[in-house]
């Protein structure tokens, strides 16, 4: 058997470890963001939105849609991983990949593929559930909606990667979610557009990263967003790549898992 | 090729809380050798076998496995290698032939190719009834004993086991170690750290002693043995005794009337003492060693270590 054959041998193996963990617990993986996220298009949806009226020229439930879907796939696919690798190393069962002769590579690539592939699945449930309420949904440019859903369940995984090769207790793999990433999706322009908000505002929702993968998301599945496609597409590739290269620089450092 | 399957070579360890766990260690195991790493507690084993397999970086020296050196190519020097950690370090919520056929997984073998590899291993160890429960349900001892069918599902020319049988009963252990001794009759080197010093001497060709991070003695389990001067035997006898006999240069006890130990230098004859206790008439049931006697020696070399 050649190496190159081995190591994908070892990528299969460890991708579907990743995938089987989460279907085993599906009723907590794939069930909540359905669950959540039917709630938020009956309450926001159906009873809250007639009365807002339209935003950016669309039905407020079709504004929110992508926003929506966007949410659950960054949650999803950052716990995924943030769990999983926290998960191997407080049962010790990283040392069997430790031991191994897999290449760092390989190991990061097993979990951001588990990350993404409950992200995107998250995803797609949480646009079927979408189409109970807003039937009439089609998806304007399929190519660049897939491109952003794939490429951000790449970037959150990576950052759910990071948290957990740094995290010591459970309490660390909740705080980055809980008080950075939920508020920041929130202001994100998921519920709304920023033009909507004074001109200071509009300037500060600019910092916040989330607002570009929303609106890019927003322009694959409904052609409108706040801002440029190009650009927000361009800093989620320069993000993963640097968060992919800080990855497998601390795992061949051995940070957070080696003595 | 040299005819090493391990070679260390100044292995220097030292943790960010300061503390020197190795200070300079040479060793070298031959292939094909069963050997026997002692010491106590804290005294550099893990950090030794942590660094062989990865799991603790080193601070300086060098480790070849197989001349393989882990600088040069470790994940090489992995693929010769399997290791039974001290602690469980299998998912709990996976299922007993699901874990060990991922593990071959990590080693580049398909889930087809390791399914008959599996099935034997898991037979051979006792465990295939249980193939399809979740590891969490498995006693302690079964537990030990996947940790073994794990390591091995690669065919690892060298095997590491760290304190193996820790809580496990002694049936299940000998039972292990018959498995054991037959995969190192067929070629694999191992290389055992265990407290049961009793285990080690039964089973181990060559030994090395480590002690605050320095090895304090390395030489052939039979070298190390020969170097014990009084050897102690429990004798049980067919008659009670109502005192204590008499035997120029053996030092005798009674435990209890039936029961006679004795004390015997390397240089005085076992012979010579059974034809004195013939002469006072009396006669021995039977005859066993008072205590481990590889045991003995550990306790001498490790104090005066201090």
């Amino acid at each position: 058997m050649t190496r190159n054959k081995e190591i994908l041998n070892s990528l299969i193996t460890l991708t579907v470890r990743e995938v089987r963990r989460f279907l085993r617990i599906w009723v907590q993986t794939l069930v909540p963001p359905a669950v959540t996220m039917s709630l938020y298009f009956v309450i926001f949806g159906s009873l809250i939105g007639p009365r807002i009226g339209e935003m950016n020229g669309l039905d407020y439930i079709q504004f929110m849609i992508p926003g929506l879907v966007m949410l659950s796939v960054i949650t999803s696919s950052y716990a995924n991983v943030v769990s999983s690798f926290f998960g191997v190393k407080f049962q010790r069962s990283i040392e069997e990949l430790m031991i191994s002769p897999m290449p760092n590579i390989v190991i990061l690539t097993g979990f951001i593929i588990g990350g993404v592939a409950r992200g995107v699945m998250v995803g797609i449930i949480v646009f079927l559930v979408s189409l109970f309420f807003y039937p009439d949904f089609t998806i304007v440019d399929p190519l660049l909606t897939i491109s952003v859903l794939i490429l951000t369940a790449i970037l959150f995984s990576l950052m759910g990667f990071l948290n957990a090769i740094y995290a010591d207790t459970f309490d660390d793999i909740s705080v980055v979610p809980t008080f950075v990433l939920t508020p920041l999706i929130y202001l994100g322009g998921v519920f709304y557009s920023i033009t909507i908000l004074p001109e200071f505002w509009q300037k500060v929702s600019l910092a916040n990263p989330m607002l570009y993968v929303v609106n890019t998301f927003r322009q694959g599945m409904l052609g409108v967003s706040d801002i440029s496609v190009s650009f927000s597409l361009i800093m989620q590739v320069f993000f993963i790549i640097l968060f992919g290269a800080f990855a497998l620089y601390l795992l061949k450092k051995g940070t957070g898992i080696r003595q | 090729m040299s005819d090493l399957a391990l070679k260390i070579l100044s292995l220097e360890k030292k943790y960010a809380s300061g503390v020197k766990a190795l200070d300079g260690i040479d060793l070298e195991v031959k292939k094909g050798d069963f050997f026997a790493l002692l010491g106590p507690n804290g005294a550099g084993k893990s950090s030794t076998i942590g660094i062989i397999s990865s799991l603790v970086t080193k601070t300086s020296g060098s480790v070849k496995i197989f001349d393989i050196d882990i600088d040069e190519d470790f994940n090489e020097a992995k693929r010769k290698l399997g290791v039974v950690a001290q602690e469980i370090n299998f998912s709990p919520f996976e299922k007993v032939e699901d874990i060990v056929i991922t593990q071959a997984g990590y080693y580049g073998i398909s889930a087809s190719q390791a399914k008959p590899k599996t099935e034997t291993t898991l037979k051979r160890l006792g465990l295939w009834e249980k193939r399809s429960e979740q590891a969490r349900n498995l006693s302690g001892g079964l537990k030990r004993r996947l940790m073994i069918a794990k390591a091995l599902i690669h065919d690892p020319e060298l095997l590491i086991l760290d304190e193996p049988t820790a809580g496990v009963d002694i049936e299940l252990r000998r039972g292990m170690w018959d498995f054991i001794s037959e995969i190192n009759n067929q070629g694999t080197t191992i290389i055992l750290t265990t407290h049961y010093l009793e285990e080690a001497e039964q089973l181990c060709k060559n030994i090395a002693i480590i002690d605050k991070g320095k090895i304090v003695e390395n030489t052939s389990m039979k070298e190390l043995l020969s170097k014990l001067d009084v050897q102690s035997f429990v004798l049980d006898l067919n008659q009670p005794l109502k005192n204590l006999p008499s035997i120029t240069g053996y030092a005798m006890t009674l435990s209890d009337p039936s029961t006679l130990v004795v004390a015997i230098e390397k240089d005085k004859s076992i012979n010579e003492f059974f034809a004195e206790l013939s002469k006072m008439g009396i006669s021995v049931k039977s005859m066993r060693n008072e205590s481990n006697r590889l045991e003995e020696l550990f306790m001498e070399i490790v104090k005066s270590n201090d």
